[in-house]
């Protein structure tokens, strides 16, 4: 790269390789860090069969080849195996990322008849008592039945747990259930502060030392199970220095379509302001993509400000993610904040700062500040505007 | 865990999870898994594409050079399929 650092605006981009299919909002779960939308209660009627498999046909014609489904809980809806069968027919490598709830012996079947390529169990829990999280029988005997579902069809048995800071101290009984449950693979994912989850922020986030420590646990844990179980961790973003290539820049392999057909660059760019999301009820994916303001806006990097526009690194995290630059700095083209040469990087690290404080281990949050947990209740009454 | 010796009788075939298919939007076989792309060069999918778990490296090698109009292209072989394996995007049949 020319250490001038150029500006390059909207070059053309190559296909929205991945496309990730949120088929309803609907959820049996309320987990406090959903990065749904918090005003999802908002949406209009969900998309018709018939639209989404347009929609797949459309992705797949331009070249995508990873189809995410994903929700709320998509299992939800009834028509899954349909979008599955045709996506399959299409070409497209499908991944059902799915909370369990809802998939029986009967549908898995039918799932897998249909070509449904991977299933991504997270490990998730409904209930407002945090204790429960781990020590709910109801919740282990349904991930208990699913896991074994899923080892009966024949599919690696993938489990994804969201961390934060009421769960994190428990990884170690985290892998020992995910080793119970006979996980081939284990995504520790920490909690990233986007919808519900940001609203939730103080609440969760964990301090250095909690992530310091369940990091130290993981690594024993993986030297003792070896290749059996792989584990990976990733570590909340809030704690780096620098931030994360978000979606490999807005506009450049990422495609999400939600429940009410609206087309977005990343799963949380709904936030975002001043743009006009496209919505497959009326364009095209093509033009969506290619033509459309909202999905050419981020792409190159003539948007940028200083310190990214004559950043060397721009080039290699695109000045991070554009939904964290907007939540923290009031400004989507601002650098993300989780870069320190950012003017705005102490309200990442006052909140580490804050989380760090002894005092700040609430169970459940502090009495002033509850945990708001994902619903349609409290989405229409806090949130919908 | 011990690693099957890979020689010219053995049989490969595409792991688990990991999907082989050509693709015209990017003029090349590519292999799917979850959440990733891998895009092959012709060589790497050529030999891929012929590990079906019943041919074994030293008839596709042989197929190989038949198509390419190459000799001693076995060696090569299986170099690439212990790296495949050693990746897993392949596995050593029994």
């Amino acid at each position: 790269m020319a250490a001038n650092s150029p500006v390059t605006p909207h070059p053309q981009p190559g296909p929205p390789l991945w496309l990730l299919a949120e088929l309803t909002y609907r959820c049996p779960l309320h987990c406090a860090f959903c990065y749904n939308p918090t005003d999802f209660a908002r949406t209009s009627a969900e998309l018709a069969t018939e639209d989404w498999l347009r929609v797949l046909r459309e992705a797949r014609a331009l070249g995508a080849v990873q189809l995410g489904l994903s929700g709320g809980e998509p299992l939800s809806r009834d028509d899954l195996e349909p979008i599955v069968a045709e996506a399959h027919a299409l070409g497209f490598y499908t991944n059902l990322i799915t909370s369990g709830v809802g998939l029986s012996d009967a549908r898995l079947q039918a799932l897998k008849k249909a070509g449904l390529d991977h299933i991504q169990l997270s490990f998730q829990d409904s209930t407002r008592q945090m204790n429960d999280f781990l020590s709910s029988t109801r919740t282990f005997d349904l991930k208990s039945t699913v896991a074994a579902l899923i080892k009966k069809y024949d599919y690696p048995m993938v489990l994804n747990v969201v961390l934060h800071r009421l769960n994190i101290d428990h990884v170690e009984e985290i892998l020992e259930m995910a080793l119970r449950l006979g996980a081939d693979y284990v995504e520790l994912a920490n909690t990233q502060y986007y919808g519900w989850a940001f609203h939730n922020r103080d609440q969760l986030l964990p301090s250095r030392d909690q992530v310091e420590r369940a990091e130290a646990v993981m690594q024993r844990f993986r030297e003792r199970v070896g290749q059996q179980m792989k584990i990976y961790f990733v570590v909340p973003d809030y704690f780096e220095r620098r931030p994360k290539p978000c979606m490999n820049g807005l506009g450049s392999i990422f495609l999400t379509i939600t429940p009410d057909g609206t087309a977005l660059p990343c799963h949380a760019a709904r936030m975002l302001p001043g743009l006009e999301f496209p919505n497959v009820r009326s364009a095209g994916i093509r033009e969506i993509w290619y033509e459309s303001g909202a999905f050419n806006q981020f792409r190159g990097d003539a948007w940028m400000k200083e310190p990214c526009r004559s950043c060397p690194e721009k080039t290699r995290d695109f000045g991070g993610c554009r939904c964290q630059a907007y939540l923290l700095t009031g400004d989507a083209a601002n650098a993300d904040p989780v870069c320190d040469l950012s003017p705005y990087h102490h309200l990442v690290t006052e909140a580490v700062e804050r989380a760090d404080r002894p005092t700040a281990a609430p169970q459940l949050g502090p009495e002033d500040k509850p945990l708001v947990f994902r619903s349609e209740r409290n989405s229409t009454t806090l949130f919908v505007k | 865990m011990t690693q099957a010796v890979i020689d010219t009788t053995s049989r490969a075939a595409v792991e688990r999870g990991f999907r082989l298919q050509w693709e015209p939007a990017q003029n090349a076989h590519v292999l799917l898994y979850p959440e990733g792309m891998i895009k092959l060069n012709t060589s790497a999918g050529e030999i891929m594409k012929r590990c079906d778990g019943v041919a074994t490296l030293a008839e596709i090698t042989a197929d190989l050079e038949r198509a390419f109009a190459a000799a001693n292209l076995s060696a090569d072989v299986i170099r690439f399929v212990t790296m495949a394996v050693d990746k897993r995007w392949l596995r050593i049949l029994p």
